[in-house]
């Protein structure tokens, strides 16, 4: 499939990269370009650019495209308590082993809008390790950080909330760590005051902190190869011996540079631990 | 009746189905000959725990493997890929599989135009598209960008289909070079020409 030559949106999809890189420092270089092909077009629907050429323009010349776009590029997803069988197996078999740490660093990396910082602030408190535990929550989209630090969710996605929390092997009810107000939830204070919420990317920044665990969900599948390399480098810099790393369930090291620098610790739930280098 | 042939050997196939989808598959997949090497992706609207059950329901019926979808995997020849649930299944350059956890795509995730644009922008004429029965109108804009990117055209007969709401929203909006009946797409399957056996 090499023989063909790139096609025009191709190149023009390079270049704006290129040029978003160069005038935001946001680098979306190294990112898949499936998902990336689909966020553009649905960005020049949304400005009303018939190219992305037309689209990269406006964008070197009015800062407020730039903002609106990036809500099309890093798009906002995310669930309390999503695959409760990741969360099961972080209970049952990675915990016993945190508990030996007098105290607890975690890295969510890419946590949207919070929602899995609060799934594992919830976790860590029902197996009383929050009180010697900092979350560092981190993403590359503002607005998402400053929903995460409200900690306030539509009411309506509660009843599933509720049923992944139980399916993690959850022994306490949720409705303990929220009240409700109108359409809203908003999480308890208590929990957030364990969580550090920061800007920091995957694809530009260093490592800032040493932890026992990282976990980085569906956030990979966004990049290609080279910049997944990047970030397993900072993950495995960042982890202390022995630390745990967490995927989403249909990641996988199998094929990446880092096969050898984690080891499986739970397959199914796509669990790995770093292995001494 | 005779065949009605795509014209020209074609690399993948990409099917997009909703309700009645998973009976409709059952006659058409285990059609392809296990020495065919077109790469086959495939989306079902399904409940959850129904779409993970999808490979055990068709690997022992399916004569080309069914294989176990993970973010970035090189796509085989001969091969069939069903999306997995609560993600939308894209093909990326390589060809790679690719995932994404973006928001439901006409109220479905997974959604079957994202996986027949993003499969028309890596295999263009390349392409077979096939859209099936279903309720909603997923599929139709995703046919339409297989269409433009040349790729073959084949939607089920809406009075054929258990729903017919899916093959008419595409049919509304374009013009696909095949309307067929499930018999005659599963005789299309059995001779399909494919590249590397051509
Ligand atoms: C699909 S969400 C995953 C949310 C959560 N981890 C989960 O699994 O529910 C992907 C997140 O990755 C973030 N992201 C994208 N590029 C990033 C980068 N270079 N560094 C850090 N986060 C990034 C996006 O802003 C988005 O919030």
């Amino acid at each position: 499939m090499n023989a063909a030559p790139p096609s025009a949106e191709d190149v023009e999809l390079r270049l704006l990269v290129e040029a978003i890189y160069h005038v935001y420092h946001y680098d979306f270089r190294h990112y898949a370009r499936a998902s990336l092909r689909r966020r553009m077009s649905a960005a020049m629907a949304h400005f009303g650019c018939r190219s992305l050429s037309e689209l990269q323009g406006r964008l070197l010349r009015e800062a407020d495209v730039f903002t609106e776009l990036l809500e099309y590029l890093t798009v906002q997803v995310s669930d309390l308590f999503r695959d409760p069988g990741y969360f099961r197996a972080l209970r049952e078999k990675v915990v016993p082993l945190l508990r030996t740490y007098p105290s607890l660093k975690i890295w969510i990396a890419g946590c949207s809008t919070g929602e899995e910082a609060y799934s594992m602030a919830i976790l860590l408190r029902e197996e009383g390790l929050l009180e010697r535990s900092l979350i560092y929550a981190t993403d590359i989209n503002p607005n998402a950080l400053r929903r995460a630090e409200a900690g306030v969710y539509d009411a309506a996605k509660v009843p599933d909330f509720t049923a992944n929390h139980r399916r993690s092997g959850g022994h306490s009810s949720l409705s303990d760590y929220y009240s409700a107000a109108y359409d809203r939830v908003i999480f308890d204070k208590r929990l957030r005051r364990h969580i550090v919420f920061s800007d920091h990317s995957l694809a530009t920044d260093s490592v800032f902190a040493e932890v026992q665990l990282v976990s980085c969900r569906n956030v990979l599948i966004y990049f290609d190869r080279e910049l997944q390399s990047r970030a397993l480098d900072l993950f495995y810099e960042a982890l202390c011996r022995k630390g745990f790393l967490g995927i989403g369930l249909r990641e996988s090291l199998r094929f990446s540079s880092h096969a050898d620098a984690f080891a499986e610790f739970a397959r199914e739930d796509r669990i790995y631990r770093k292995v001494d280098g | 009746m005779a065949a009605p042939m795509p014209g020209r050997p074609v690399a993948a196939v990409a099917i997009g189905a909703s309700t009645g989808g998973v009976e409709a598959l059952l006659q058409l997949l285990p059609a392809l000959g296990g020495e065919s090497a077109v790469s086959v992706f495939a989306v079902l609207h399904l409940p959850r725990e129904r779409s993970s059950l999808l490979a055990e329901i068709f690997a022992p019926r399916c004569r080309l493997p069914v294989r176990d979808v993970q973010d970035k995997d090189p796509v085989l020849p001969g091969s069939i890929y069903f999306a997995p649930p609560d993600y939308h299944l894209l093909v990326d350059d390589g060809p790679q599989l690719a995932l994404s956890m973006d928001p439901p795509v006409e109220h479905s995730r997974p959604s079957v135009s994202v996986l027949f644009e993003s499969a028309a922008a890596v295999y263009g004429p390349r392409l077979l598209g096939v859209l099936l029965t279903g309720a909603g109108s997923d599929g139709a804009s995703g046919l339409q960008a297989v269409q433009r990117a040349g790729g073959v055209t084949v939607v089920q007969q809406p009075a054929d289909a258990r729903m017919p709401q899916m093959p008419e929203a595409a049919l509304a909006c374009m013009t696909p070079d095949h309307v067929l009946t499930l018999e005659e797409i599963m005789s299309l399957f059995q001779a399909l020409p494919c590249e590397a056996c051509a």
